[in-house]
């Protein structure tokens, strides 16, 4: 199991959980779980596109990924964003399904761009995802106290003169940026239910952004390596136990916030009268 | 007219169930797409394409009808949704991520026991895109009696549902039960997705259930004209979409015509686009304006919907 190709697997799962820990943890707390979903499946038209005029895959899942998150950005000034967010992941399917229809030979890579090949990873391909997993971590550094302020105090943001449209922009590209890499590794499925799971489990354990953000990567590691030493014993693709666990973890957390509510309840109350 | 239709395009059957078909999916999607735009559920709307198409995958896997697993698996997805919620629009959405992640999860098992056991390809790329021209005419009358019965659900629901789509406090005041509604409105929206999905495929549908229903609403204020706006632009957009498919067989030599549901969406996003455009939105205010001078103004009631655009 911690032989062979099974290295690279585990390496790369490793970074792509701390990734989806702590971006999903701000896609979480912004509400944002449409657009996490739609920039990584979307992106993976470029891909399609960039098969049929011969370039690097990468480039066109990048190109499509940026393109996504400032368009909807842009788009979602003037509308509502999660209409505005539909919208384009439906175009952006759509031109994959014109460039599909144009090459053809694609079938199988389809499958591995939605559902990843998590277990066929070249070592070439670990060293531009740890870079890019920096570059996230880093911007997500930066941002921190803006994204946190922005979502949680929108009326506080603004009186300190930060420009909410503007965060939200930078956060996309974040995610953008955190998508392209991760895609055809893990796949668009994968990487948007690890960005999803585990951090809104972590919310339900902690109110403390630092604690619950600790936790969100902290899950998401248990979350990918058990998935990936029962994927290799059972040989079931990845995703199923990832989604599987996410899931199961969300439901964890909801009945641990459930518990703790009905077990404070009536010392507030008693505290009130 | 050689020059717009190119030859054998009426007496095409497959262009008429593509006609038909896609009318009859224009329409419930239109019409569950306003209410669904207005109350901010795009993500579940789109969410359960997906999740009917894991209905769809192990449907095939153990062999019962499709249309059953895509309309069981929505129906099934959207109460997990709701079980999942809380009533908040973030949480919402929230919930709808997490059974959207469980749900392809079981997708690529599905996917993946279905290859091993039989080597059928070009699965995926079906259940994702669908065609319209490879539909199987004798579905018709089913998709119309679902269609019809999903229509009937909403009239029933209408009020109270436009109501505590606008306000939860005003029609909880009021004696909605706005939980019930929005649940009864959930298995609505699932039926009519997973009937368009299977029929249209995923990407169709979701094009059609938001982006009709979302240049309406930015066209008109009034909910009642945005439904039969809605509709008319769905078919519009559907039937050019087909024509122009159609067409694309003969404008390139090597003869591989573009998918239809590029062209569907392509004008679908246009018209999203276009409709939000400066000159579009200064016509659209002066009318209102000139409309609230007028004695009309009055008639201010519940199907006015001035936040929701």
């Amino acid at each position: 199991m911690f032989s062979g190709f099974m290295v690279n697997a585990w390496l790369i799962s490793t970074v792509v959980a701390i990734i989806a820990g702590v971006v999903g943890f701000f896609v979480v707390l912004r509400g944002s779980s449409f657009q996490a979903h739609a920039i990584p499946n979307g992106a993976f038209a470029g891909a399609a596109g960039a098969n049929l005029i011969g370039v690097n895959p990468l480039i066109g899942l990048g190109v499509f990924s940026l393109g996504a998150a400032l368009s909807i950005g842009r788009l979602s000034r003037r509308g509502r964003s999660d209409v505005v967010t539909a919208l384009a992941l439906v175009m952006m399917l759509a031109l994959g399904a014109a460039f599909i229809s144009q090459s053809t030979q694609y079938e199988p890579q389809i499958f591995s761009l939605l559902f990843g090949e998590i277990l066929g990873v070249s070592t070439g391909q670990l060293l531009p995802v740890v870079i890019l997993g920096l570059v996230c971590i880093t911007a997500v550094a930066v941002l921190y106290r803006r994204l946190l302020l922005t979502s949680i105090a929108p009326e506080i943001a603004a009186s300190q003169g930060l420009r909410p449209e503007r965060i939200e922009t930078a956060f996309l590209i974040v995610i953008a940026c955190a998508t392209t890499m991760t895609v055809p590794v893990v796949g668009a499925l994968l990487i948007f239910t690890l960005m999803i799971g585990p951090p809104a489990a972590a919310r339900c354990f902690s109110n403390r952004p630092e604690v619950a953000l600790a936790l969100s990567v902290v899950i998401a590691l248990v979350t990918v390596w058990a998935s990936l030493a029962c994927s290799f014993s059972t040989n079931w693709p990845v995703g199923f136990f990832v989604g599987a666990f996410s899931a199961t973890w969300f439901a964890l957390g909801m009945a641990y916030a459930a518990w703790r509510r009905s077990r404070r309840s009536p010392r507030e109350l008693g505290a009130r009268t | 007219m050689r020059l717009i239709f190119e030859p054998g395009f009426f007496s095409n059957a497959p262009v008429h169930t593509a006609f038909v078909i896609g009318a009859v999916s224009a329409i419930v999607s239109g019409i569950v797409g306003v209410v669904t735009v207005v109350r901010g559920q795009s993500f579940a709307g789109h969410a359960l394409t997906d999740v009917a198409t894991t209905g769809g995958a192990g449907a095939s896997l153990w062999g019962i009808s499709p249309l059953l697993g895509f309309i069981g698996a929505g129906v099934f997805g959207a109460g997990a949704m709701d079980l999942a919620g809380v009533q908040r629009a973030r949480g919402r959405d929230l919930a709808t991520g997490i059974v959207l992640g469980a749900a392809t999860g079981l997708s690529a098992l599905f996917l993946y026991l279905d290859t091993t056991r039989s080597a059928s390809t070009g699965v995926t790329q079906q259940i994702l895109f669908g065609s319209i021209f490879t539909l199987d005419p004798s579905m018709i009358p089913l998709v119309v009696v679902l269609s019809v019965v999903t229509l009937a659900l909403i009239s029933w629901i209408y009020r109270p549902l436009l109501l505590s789509s606008l306000s939860a406090e005003l029609a909880s005041a009021r004696g909605v039960r706005v939980r019930g509604v929005g649940l009864l409105f959930m298995f609505a929206l699932a039926i009519s997705v997973g009937l368009s999905s299977i029929a249209i495929g995923s990407v169709l549908s979701t094009a059609l259930l938001i982006g009709p229903a979302a240049t309406s609403l930015r066209l008109t204020k009034n909910v009642r004209n945005a439904l039969v706006l809605a509709c008319v632009l769905g078919v519009v957009s559907t039937w050019l979409g087909v024509l122009f498919a159609y067409d694309s067989y003969y404008w390139n030599p090597s003869s591989r015509g573009l998918p239809v549901s590029f062209f569907i969406v392509a004008i679908i996003f246009l018209s999203y686009l276009v409709s939000g455009t400066p000159l579009i939105r200064r016509v659209i205010a002066r009318r209102v304006d000139a409309g609230r001078s007028s004695a009309r103004s009055a008639r201010v009631t519940t199907s006015r919907a001035e936040e929701v655009v």
